[in-house]
């Protein structure tokens, strides 16, 4: 992981949150600043060595990084134990719901546009 | 508990340095049970984590805030960390560029049906408002998903916790999905993965086959944009 690196992730982080507050927009800042980060790529057209590296070690622990807002759960206890009827029927029906409507819409637009189910072009490079 | 031994706790609850050390063990706990456990989805190190650390809050008569103080230090990170989702999202976009507009499609359609159909069956079940705002980003990566429910008024560590619990059901029910529905397709059953359930659908993608780990990956980058930019969009409608 470079330094020169990490400073690039704060600086598109900062840009994201100045662009985020100065246009009032509803998205967050770190947000905004992935997706300059990801236009930025694209109209490079490469990944340098050293981004790719230390984007990957702070993605590694990525789950780590939302413990400790997590734990803030035990300040809304209370709504988990009032609701969970809602919660988990709308957790279920939800998660089951948006897999087989974007498996479907997948699999319709491939035969559709007729490009090959098995991978193909998709999957080289 | 002794004198001596409580002068010490009265300090050290005090400093950064227990809140920060407590979650690193806790969360290296989480990872052992469920590296131990052969990576079973219902066995999330994040939740274990989360339920050790409130545990011990409420024993020790904590509150969130001091242990926050110390923690506060790793959950600085989220925002480098979710700038840096840019670079896996850039490396499988350059995998599929010539059936991006496909994959967009079939994305945006995951992102709405899952934050309109938590929305719809948490009210129909007369789920508060408070509770509805944090669901609605529920399929999307925690890092994205708590800056979603700031912005938007729901409550982000509910969020994350709805984030974790969306993922280990994805996990668990996506297979199933996918096989009652006669799905064969690799790209579109990552894809589903991912946009359902986030980084934990795409782990377990990735233990099935290597495209729909590829496919699921996308769809996470991919579903986490969408639904920042277009969730204000459809809240602003319906509230």
């Amino acid at each position: 992981m470079t330094l020169g690196f990490i400073t690039w992730l704060l600086v598109f982080q900062l840009l994201g949150e100045v662009i985020s507050k100065g246009l009032d927009l509803p998205l967050p800042g770190p947000v905004v600043g992935m997706a300059l980060l990801f236009l930025g790529l694209v109209f490079r057209g490469e990944l340098p060595d050293g981004l790719k590296d230390t984007a990957g070690g702070l993605l590694k622990h990525l789950s780590l990084l939302f413990v400790p807002a997590g734990v803030g759960v035990m300040m809304h206890l209370h709504l988990l134990k009032d609701e969970w009827q809602p919660i988990s029927a709308a957790l279920v029906v939800s998660t089951v719901l948006t897999i087989a409507v974007s498996a479907l819409v997948m699999v319709g637009l491939s035969k559709l546009f007729g490009s090959d189910p098995k991978g193909g072009d998709m999957t080289d490079g | 508990m002794d004198d001596g031994l409580y002068q010490i706790w009265v300090y050290l609850s005090t400093t950064p340095l227990l809140g920060l050390t407590v979650t690193l063990v806790a969360y290296q706990t989480g990872m052992w049970i469920y590296t131990r456990a052969g990576l079973h989805p219902l066995l999330n190190p994040v939740l274990i984590a989360v339920v050790l650390l409130v545990g011990l809050l409420m024993v020790t008569g904590t509150e969130y805030r001091t242990y926050f103080d110390g923690a506060q230090f790793v959950h600085f990170m989220l925002g480098p960390a979710t700038v840096a989702l840019a670079v896996p999202l850039y490396q499988q976009f350059q995998k599929v560029r010539r059936s991006f507009a496909l994959i967009l499609v079939a994305v945006l359609s995951g992102s709405a049906t899952a934050a309109l159909s938590a929305i719809g069956v948490a009210w129909a079940l007369g789920a508060s408002r408070e509770t509805l705002l944090s669901l609605a980003p529920k399929s999307v990566t925690a890092p994205i998903a708590m800056g979603i429910a700031e912005a938007t008024g729901g409550v982000p560590s509910l969020t994350a916790v709805l984030v974790i619990l969306t993922g280990i059901l994805g996990a668990v029910l996506g297979t199933w999905t996918l096989n009652a529905l006669r799905i064969k397709d690799w790209r579109a059953r990552g894809l589903a993965m991912g946009t359902a359930s986030h980084g934990i659908g795409t782990a377990r993608a990735l233990q099935v086959n290597e495209v729909a780990g590829a496919f699921a990956s996308l769809a996470m980058g991919l579903n986490g944009l969408a639904t920042a930019i277009l969730l204000p969009l459809i809240l602003g409608l319906i509230f």
